[in-house]
């Protein structure tokens, strides 16, 4: 019989631990799909957030470092720079990227180090149990903003791709989704052209992943996908904001 | 012999990474240490290495370790308000066991304190400034000559153990010019290094670098090697000069630029026919606590003097456990005690 559907090689079989309907899993499979296409595993190295993806190195079967939370940008620039040849990503949350990493990850772009950004999104803090993040929307209840995110107390959602793409080392941004197959398709193809970016040596590269969170968000899982679309997308809309027509 | 030239403490600082096969270093600028920085910035892009201006020192150290992380010798540099921010990158550092140099050169705290030199971060140094049980090979030199020596040997003791090398100075010793011979081969120990992530290239099972085992009994298993690696580190790597403490009436005990202080009012309380020994350690952690021991018996006092609120002095009490009084002159603020003022101190205790 024919194999018409295998795991990535890039992919270990350790069973994941994130929760029913989390689209941690499919962001991870798109990731290692990308690397075996581009056939760079042997030359790969990613770096873990803090945050439900801290141990996502059992999960990749490339060369990982755990970073402290919000550095992985820095942490990736020292491993790129020692190895300018190898393909150095990170992959970080909400609360790691917007939050705490926000001077490491505006600066990394702003060096331009060649290095490529896969930013999950998912407007909250899943690890320590649903509290606010910066990419909170408002009006959207949290264990830290229980009658929902007040612009006058909170502020609003940060916008990384609109602020990341203002910085002429950012060279490659874009906006993805994983609600529906189509908008998986195109997130794989961002993420690919992503490392790509980095393969020719241009700069820096960073997909923003809007990504469910039912747990937290306390949504059924197919309710999640519908919840990014009608909720998430009108504030975070998708596309490309920097390098759609870089020829790589 | 090698070559002699006069140089700034700072600029040998760096000029010793490079001959130690430094190729990469990262840091953020702050007085008074800057000098490194500006002697990388030019040498590394002559020998095609890397040179970074962090965001900030917390950036820096993170690179440092991502750096480490990918098998290379690495160095950064700060000062005492930067190195505090360094902290959280040295625990995880620590913890991910991974080789790398850092340097303080210190300056007076707390707080935003001032520029002028000063010892007030050794408890941070020592004690483990960041969180968790961890220990950093701490080098305390006290001419330029040193710190070019001592520099080496922190990356091949780094390498070696898979530890945070920290060179503790302070402003005197980063700013003075001094003469400095270089060997013309250095001693650069090489060592596999077989867990770096420097990518699979599809011959072996991935590395993985991290600080975070989330299971009790492996944290705990993780733990006691480190331990026992510290304890090793002890046995091994202590260093330590004495000076006259055969038949010293008191025995003094300072590091870095104060030993160089001390030195002179052995000679000053000759003179007056004052025995004073000198115990200087040359490791700040591991503390040379045998030294202690070895002459614990002899002076009828010890007296520690730092340009601090007295901080070593509590490692020299439990050193010396009791056996002899144990007395501690200090300034701070960037002030420096001069060889009178100890002198007078060493009579007052001896009178006593």
């Amino acid at each position: 019989m024919d194999t018409v559907f295998k795991k990535p090689h890039a992919l270990t079989d350790t069973t994941m631990h994130y929760c029913p309907g989390c689209t941690h899993g499919i962001a991870h499979r798109l990731i290692a799909e990308v690397i075996d296409e581009l056939g760079i595993e042997g030359k790969t190295v990613g770096v873990s957030p803090v945050g439900c993806a801290y141990n996502n190195y059992i999960y990749f079967n490339c060369d990982m470092v755990q970073a402290a939370h919000g550095r992985a940008p820095a942490v990736a620039t020292g491993i790129k720079r020692v190895h300018p040849d190898n393909f150095v990503f990170t992959y970080q949350g909400d609360g790691d990227l917007a939050a705490i990493g926000t001077a490491e990850i505006v600066h990394a772009a702003t060096r331009g180090e060649k290095i490529t950004v896969i930013f999950i999104n998912n407007a909250i803090y899943g690890m320590t149990s649903g509290q606010m993040a910066p990419t909170t929307l408002i009006g959207q209840v949290t264990t830290t903003s229980p009658f929902g995110r007040k612009p006058e107390l909170h502020g609003y959602p940060v916008k990384v791709c609109e602020l990341l793409s203002t910085l002429e080392g950012a060279v490659y941004v874009e906006r993805v989704s994983l609600h529906d197959v189509k908008n998986i398709k195109n997130a794989k193809s961002a993420i690919k052209k992503a490392f790509k970016v980095q393969a020719a040596g241009l700069g820096f590269s960073i997909v923003e992943v809007l990504s469910s969170c039912p747990t937290n968000w306390g949504i059924n899982p197919v309710g999640a996908l519908e919840w990014i679309k009608d909720k998430m997308i009108p504030v975070y809309p998708l596309g490309n904001f920097k390098g759609k027509d870089l020829e790589v | 012999m090698g070559e002699k030239l006069l140089m700034k403490g700072n600029e040998v600082i760096a000029e010793a990474a490079l001959r130690a096969g430094c190729r990469h270093y990262f840091g953020y600028p702050i007085t008074p240490q800057t000098e490194i920085a500006h002697y990388m910035a030019k040498k590394m892009n002559e020998l095609g290495g890397t040179f970074v201006q962090a965001e900030s020192e917390v950036a820096a150290i993170n690179m440092v370790y991502g750096a480490a992380s990918a098998g290379a010798r690495v160095l950064t540099s700060s000062s005492s308000p930067g190195i505090s921010l360094k902290q959280e990158g040295l625990s995880y550092i620590a913890g991910a066991e991974l080789p790398a140099v850092v340097v303080n050169i210190v300056r007076c705290g707390p707080g935003l304190g001032g520029i002028l030199p000063a010892q007030c971060d050794y408890f941070q140094a020592v004690k483990g400034g960041g969180h968790g049980d961890y220990k950093m090979v701490v080098l305390a030199p006290s001419s330029v000559q040193e710190l070019y020596e001592l520099t080496v040997e922190a990356f091949n003791i780094a390498d070696r153990y898979r530890i945070v090398s920290m060179i503790m100075g302070d402003g005197i010793l980063g700013q003075m010019m001094e003469v400095v011979e270089f060997k013309d081969n250095e001693n650069i120990e090489k060592v596999e290094k077989n867990w770096a992530t420097t990518g699979t290239q599809m011959k072996r099972e991935h590395n993985t670098i991290t600080s975070i085992y989330i299971e009790p009994e492996i944290l705990e298993k993780h733990n006691q090697k480190l331990q026992a690696k510290f304890a090793l580190i002890a046995e091994k790597e202590t260093r330590v000069e004495s000076y006259n403490c055969e038949d010293a009436d008191i025995i003094v005990t300072a590091f870095g630029t104060v030993a160089r202080i001390v030195k002179n009012v052995i000679k000053m309380a000759q003179k007056e026919g004052i025995k004073v020994g000198l115990i200087r350690p040359i490791t700040l952690w591991p503390f040379p606590v045998k030294e202690f021991e070895k002459y614990a018996d002899v002076p009828k006092a010890f007296l520690s003097v730092e340009l601090n609120a007295g901080q070593m002095v509590e490692d020299v009490k439990l050193a010396v456990n009791g056996k002899r009084p144990v007395h501690f002159y200090g300034r701070m603020g960037g002030m420096i005690p001069t060889q009178k003022e100890i002198l007078d101190k060493i009579k007052e205790i001896l009178n006593k």
